[in-house]
């Protein structure tokens, strides 16, 4: 899974900027100590849209142990709620994604769409991977297509929504490109396409913007936050970056170190539209972080696991 | 320029040995026939259209048992690829049985189709299908996962999944096998020929033989490896052009 081979994060510690203090500012609950529960907001059964409840995953290693990815994920997604999840490599949040996408079968526990329990991939559910999963082979049109093609849309239909939805991402340009001329950035955005013209209830977004460069990045979570609020589509948005999170997410959900357990939540009830560079948006990511301090310690250890121990200590800034 | 250059001297000097050879008469003409000696065959076996003939009734038996060879291996590497089991048992037979001569199944396939087309048909399959096998069973692992994940998400499943991504996902990794297994079926047909009263290319050379006249054995020689050139430069490279422009240069190796 590509969660092992993630980079750690470029933005460690961050700088504590001296005109605010760390202790206030749009974010609540979810503080230290280690994995307090917190509740939900708002979830009720009845706009309960992803629910997983006491999802374990284990598998066998090469040497035959079995190892406990995922550890009891309980959570509740809310219709048209952007949740993202955050955690260190390795805590399997990419993994937690492949579940819902019913693209991997969980260990135990049950995953609940409207209700209604996975079995398998469904066109409801539709992924955004980090490598984009574009298919080189296709047009760029194609490839927004090609869901609905399976579904069996009329082609008159599927030309038009292929359109808009290229439209919508800024692309109608290249409907007759093929993927491998496109930058980085674009290729997102054809996966957006592709992936919103099934259209699915909810959007599974694995790492979709670690591989862009900043500027491309900070457009894309413009694009992505004013496709969502257009769409009403419910997101689950995993990353490693906290304040992409933070930038992004209604929700913020922070799963530990192998296994992956959910440590805490935290609501995010910043104003938007927001920017990363919002201090806002610092000083709610600074908090989530020092949490997730103690958790990517771990999975450093884990990675280098040569006796050298590279720590990051709480309130040391760089 | 250069190029075309080079090829000329090598050719020319090539034709340049070939002809002072046989004008030296170390070996009586009918046993190294002379370069304009072949060329008299070529021309007298393409007036009476033998020639002719003969491609016709080959590329047309080589196009059949290269088709089937190429359904029937793609099927089963794609099983062979997805399921543990066969992998681990079928997988080594597949890799040995290539080892074995295609022409070792003529005594069989006498025996199962008696003396006609269909023989020789099972002859070319069996030379050709274990390539095909193999460089899909390849293919279908050095293919990035992804691509199955994607079309399994969008709704593809069963024979759709295969045909609209396995297939297409894997066809870079499987163009160099797809044309081996080519290259076996042709001379697996050849040999086959060559065994059996037949029309095709091979009887036509087993026909020089019989006459005692190597400037026919050499002319249908040379058709036979014009042809191969041919359909390689053609079918083969026209597909590799083709991949190389959808994914890019850097995917298409």
């Amino acid at each position: 899974m590509s969660t092992n081979v993630q980079k750690f994060p470029g933005e460690f510690p961050l700088p504590v900027d001296p005109r605010f203090p760390t202790d206030s500012g749009g974010i609540r609950a979810g503080t230290s100590p280690i994995s307090v529960r917190v509740p939900d907001h708002a979830v009720t059964p009845e706009t309960c849209k992803v629910g997983l409840s006491e999802i374990c995953l284990s598998y066998r290693t090469r040497s035959g142990e079995r190892l406990l990815a995922l550890d009891h994920i309980n959570l509740q997604v809310r219709a048209g709620e952007f949740v993202c999840v955050v955690g260190p490599s390795g805590c399997g949040k990419s993994t937690l994604l492949h579940l819902i996408a019913g693209l991997q079968p969980q260990t135990s526990g049950q995953i609940l769409i409207d209700g209604k329990p996975v079995q398998g991939p469904g066109t409801d559910r539709i992924m955004i991977f980090q490598e984009h999963g574009l298919f080189p082979w296709l047009t760029v049109g194609q490839n927004v297509e090609f869901g609905m093609k399976m579904k069996g849309v009329p082609r008159a239909e599927r030309e038009e929504k292929t359109r808009y939805y290229l439209r919508l991402v800024h692309l109608a340009k290249f409907e007759n490109s093929y993927i491998h001329q496109l930058s980085g950035g674009m290729r997102q955005r054809v996966a957006i396409a592709r992936a919103l013209a099934t259209e699915p209830d909810v959007l599974l977004m694995d790492e979709p913007f670690a591989a862009l460069d900043a500027q491309t990045r900070d457009l894309l979570h413009d694009e992505l936050e004013r496709i969502w609020s257009d769409t009403g589509r419910t997101i689950i948005f995993v990353t490693h970056n906290v304040r992409e999170a933070v930038r992004l997410g209604d929700r913020v959900v922070l799963l530990t170190f192998r296994p992956g357990r959910v440590k805490s939540q935290f609501p995010v009830e910043l104003p938007r539209p927001r920017h990363l560079e919002d201090p806002t948006v610092a000083r709610a990511a600074r908090e989530i972080l020092d949490e997730l301090r103690e958790e990517i310690n771990q999975s450093l250890e884990a990675e280098y696991n040569d006796g050298v121990k590279p720590r990051i200590e709480p309130g040391v800034q760089a | 320029m250069k190029r075309a250059g080079r090829y000329i001297l090598f050719y020319s000097a090539l034709f340049g040995l070939w002809t002072l050879l046989a004008e030296l008469k170390i070996w009586p003409p009918y046993l190294f026939p002379t370069p304009w000696g072949v060329g008299e065959a070529l021309y007298a076996g393409f007036q009476d259209h033998t020639y002719w003939i003969a491609i016709r009734v080959s590329m047309q038996r080589v196009v059949i048992g290269y088709a089937i060879s190429v359904v029937l291996g793609m099927i089963l590497g794609l099983g062979v690829a997805s399921n543990k089991f066969l992998e681990e048992t079928m997988g080594g037979l597949l890799v040995s049985l290539q080892s074995l001569p295609s022409i070792c199944w003529w005594p069989l396939a006498l025996l199962w189709f008696g003396l006609n087309q269909n023989a020789i048909l099972f002859v070319v399959i069996m030379g050709s299908f274990l390539s095909v096998t193999l460089a899909m069973e390849d293919g279908r692992k050095q293919m990035p996962k992804i691509f199955g994940q994607a079309g399994r998400n969008l709704g593809a499943k069963g024979f759709r999944l295969f045909w609209y991504v396995l297939l297409p996902a894997s066809l870079p990794f499987i163009v160099s096998g797809l044309k081996q297994g080519w290259a076996f079926a042709w001379r697996s047909l050849i040999t086959a020929e060559m065994l059996y009263l037949s029309l095709g290319l091979g009887q036509v050379l087993m026909m020089g033989r019989d006459l005692n006249d190597m400037s026919a054995v050499i002319a249908v020689m040379i058709l036979i490896i014009a042809i191969g050139y041919v359909v390689d430069g053609v079918v083969f490279k026209g597909m590799e052009r083709h991949l190389q422009n959808k994914w890019g240069l850097t995917a298409a190796t």
